[in-house]
């Protein structure tokens, strides 16, 4: 099977008046978030596995600690946000490049869809809704900082 | 004018039956291609799982610590430094791209960039992994 690739100079096809180009928007999209990625996933790796005792200092006390501060719940949700579109965009090229059935394509692509939908979904609840102190903590592993129950 | 280009650009250098002799083919910019695909899919996966285990803090911390005490085993410690060396080359892979795009001399540039961003890469790697692998591999204190 062979594909018929236009010339480089062959003048666009204009999309039709009033029609989102949305893979001109997929575009610009990877060039605007890769730049904001770079600037948030520097900084994550910076204070999560380079400052201090980096990785040996991670646990639950320590992501507390961070939440405790909208800047940091803001940042990661940000960061969420535009990695996994980033990342599912990136796939979605991948898929298209190399799945020929169309069927094998539709599923593949699907899956992509539900996985970033599911993960953007769950990130952010965590995110928001996160108590270090909740009550469904049990009691031998709460935070020496929260109140008794 | 293109015909003659088509001609030049696919001429085959030597008797060899292997496709040959392209402006792109096995050149730098094949491998930054290449090198960018294969980071951006390693970050996609481990992306995936990060989310999940960083919802462990909303289960509880014993679940949180456990997760995380498996990211501190010394083979994780070495995927985890390779995955900031992929998270490196893609980055700089990527404003390399976004130069090429939009920097009026960018697509003349780009072999040279290639280099700036391998060097880049080097220096990120020498500073970032003698760290995170001594926070691996020594005890806590």
């Amino acid at each position: 099977m062979s594909a018929i690739i236009d010339s480089p100079r062959q003048p666009q096809q204009r999309a039709s008046k009033g029609r989102v180009n949305w893979e001109k928007w997929g575009w610009i999209y990877m060039r605007a978030s890769g730049v904001l990625l770079i600037i948030l996933i520097f900084g994550h790796l910076f204070v999560n596995l380079v400052q201090g005792d980096g990785i040996k200092a991670i646990d639950f006390a320590f992501v507390a600690g961070k939440y405790a501060s909208p800047f940091w719940q803001v940042w990661d949700v940000v960061m969420l946000w535009l990695a996994m579109i980033h990342g599912s965009n990136g796939m979605r090229t991948i898929v298209n490049d190399y799945a020929s059935n169309p069927l094998v394509r539709r599923i593949l692509l699907g899956a992509l869809f539900v996985a970033a939908v599911v993960l953007i979904v769950l990130g952010t609840l965590v995110v928001f809704t996160f108590d270090p102190c909740s009550t469904l903590i049990p009691a031998d592993q709460a935070l020496s900082f929260c109140p008794a129950p | 004018m293109p015909n003659e280009a088509v001609s030049t650009l696919a001429t085959a250098r030597s008797s060899s039956k292997r496709p040959a002799g392209t402006l792109y083919r096995g050149n730098t910019g094949m491998w930054s291609w290449v090198l960018h695909r294969i980071t951006g899919v390693a970050i996609y996966f481990f992306l995936l799982v990060h989310v999940l285990d960083t919802a462990m803090i909303r289960v509880s911390p014993g679940a949180y610590d456990a997760v995380m005490s498996t990211y501190k085993n010394p083979l994780m410690g070495l995927g985890e430094t390779a995955l900031v060396i992929a998270i490196m080359f893609h980055a700089f892979n990527g404003l390399r791209i976004i130069l090429i795009d939009f920097w009026s001399k960018g697509a003349k540039y780009q072999r040279l960039m290639f280099w700036i961003v391998i060097a880049l890469w080097v220096i990120g790697t020498a500073g970032f992994a003698p760290i995170h692998l001594h926070n691996v591999f020594t005890e806590p204190h």
